[in-house]
């Protein structure tokens, strides 16, 4: 990860002191799964730069700790959303926020997908788990300028039925002409879905391989084998973007505990090209 | 309705066979339809017949005593239904159930293997196909023993 994706952020960072979180009123509460929240956040002073996305903030839930966490939505109005899945102190803090309560807030930090790659092209979003919320603004995007695709897919994975994220949004976006494709590891006959991973449903989207954009998001595993079988059906690495997922604790590329390979995950990434991500996604850790 | 060999012909699996290969293969095929609901197979029943899906979609479920019965896997359009009816003892070793409305291209088994040894040209290349859609089975079952969404 030497080289910078052209889509690196360098201007859009934060004035302030990125070190610095900027505090954000909880506004809205959003239950949307077992384990799972959309919190609405509102500035209450001056706000932070607008992220794109694919991009992260860090949330910080005040004497507990902070976390990473990709940006979920935007609202017109300075308001930010962001999903979160419980899943350690700090996130159960963070979603434990009442409406009313403070967060801080870092950012935007790193990279963002770029859908301008996708422009004239078919466009696959393909998301396991909790991936689907920083692919959730992209999709959204696509679906709005619909036109400008000769197709857009949306294949989703998750563990099961009641694990799956979105489900209006799937359907909405189903009805407005995307192909969605939804399949689940553990399921019974009243799931309409798929049973199996999301490499086993790929091509069921119809789409050209070798004019296909994809934005792949999900737990590293699953991005590498959606990598390994994308290539299969005959899409180039280069146009597979992949979201990585490291410890990311300053988001500024000094403390390095995101480091991977020869680069900082919060800098280079998270929004990184399959081509360079590949080998690093096969790196033995200890 | 379409002829057998041309439902043969738009399916993947059958990608690259000749015409002539393809009209002998209509002729051990029979176009068929299932119920939401309908067991196409069980476990245990001889495996007599190879399934071409062209539309629907099917569970693969196994069933023990005392659980509730265990949906494996879905298959749709697409794909192929069936791998026991290649190999010895042919019998299937799991229950297919139609999902939803289900349409197929049923190959009558026995007739298939005669076919294949017959032409080892058309054998090598079926059976070859056949063994990546097994190898990408295989790798998906091992994909999904990870439960990689288990703690993200």
């Amino acid at each position: 990860m030497s080289e910078p994706r052209p889509t690196s952020t360098a201007s859009a960072m934060p004035v302030a002191d990125p070190m610095v979180p900027t505090p954000y009123e909880v506004v809205g509460r959003r239950q949307e799964g077992v384990d799972t929240v959309t919190l609405t956040l509102a500035p209450t002073g001056s706000a932070l730069p607008t992220a794109r996305p694919g991009q992260f903030f860090m949330l910080w839930a005040p004497g507990v700790g902070e976390v990473p966490i990709s940006l979920g939505g935007t609202g017109s109005d300075g308001t930010i959303e962001e999903t979160i899945r419980v899943v350690g102190a700090v996130s159960r803090a963070l979603v434990g926020t009442a409406v009313g309560g403070t967060i801080g807030v870092r950012g935007p930090f790193g990279t963002a997908w770029d859908l301008e790659a996708a422009s004239g092209r078919h466009v696959l979003f393909v998301a396991g788990g909790v991936g689907l919320v920083p692919l959730r603004p992209s999709i959204a995007e696509a679906v709005a300028r619909a036109d400008e695709f000769l197709g857009i897919g949306v294949v989703v994975g998750a563990r099961t039925p009641a694990d799956l994220l979105f489900g209006d949004l799937l359907a909405d976006w189903g009805r407005s002409g995307v192909q969605v494709v939804t399949t689940v590891d553990r399921g019974d006959r009243a799931w309409h879905g798929h049973i199996g991973v999301v490499t086993e449903v790929l091509d069921l989207v119809d789409l050209d391989p070798a004019a296909t954009t994809a934005l792949v998001c999900g737990p590293e595993v699953m991005m590498r084998f959606t990598a390994q079988a994308l290539e299969g059906l005959g899409v180039e690495l280069s146009d597979v973007q992949l979201s990585l997922e490291r410890n990311m604790k300053c988001a500024v590329g000094h403390c390095g505990h995101c480091q991977l390979g020869g680069g900082f995950v919060c800098l280079d990434g998270p929004v990184v090209s399959a081509d360079r991500a590949a080998p690093l996604l096969r790196v033995r850790e200890r | 309705m379409k002829p057998i060999a041309d439902l043969l012909a738009e399916h993947p699996f059958f990608e690259g066979v000749g015409a002539e290969e393809l009209t002998a293969l209509a002729g051990i095929g029979t176009d068929v339809r299932f119920a939401p609901g309908e067991v196409i197979f069980r476990e245990g029943d001889a495996a007599d017949r190879f399934f071409v899906l062209r539309s629907g979609r099917v569970g693969l479920e196994i069933h023990a005593v005392g659980r509730p019965p265990h949906l494996l896997t879905t298959l749709s359009s697409g794909d192929v239904l069936g791998a026991s009816w290649l190999f010895p003892p042919h019998q299937w070793q799991f229950e297919a159930i139609a999902l939803d409305e289900t349409s197929a291209v049923a190959l009558d088994a026995a007739e298939l293997r005669r076919h294949l040894d017959a032409d080892p040209a058309l054998g090598y290349l079926l059976v070859q196909r056949f063994a990546g859609l097994l190898v990408k089975r295989l790798q998906a079952a091992r994909f999904r023993l990870l439960d990689v969404y288990g703690d993200v």
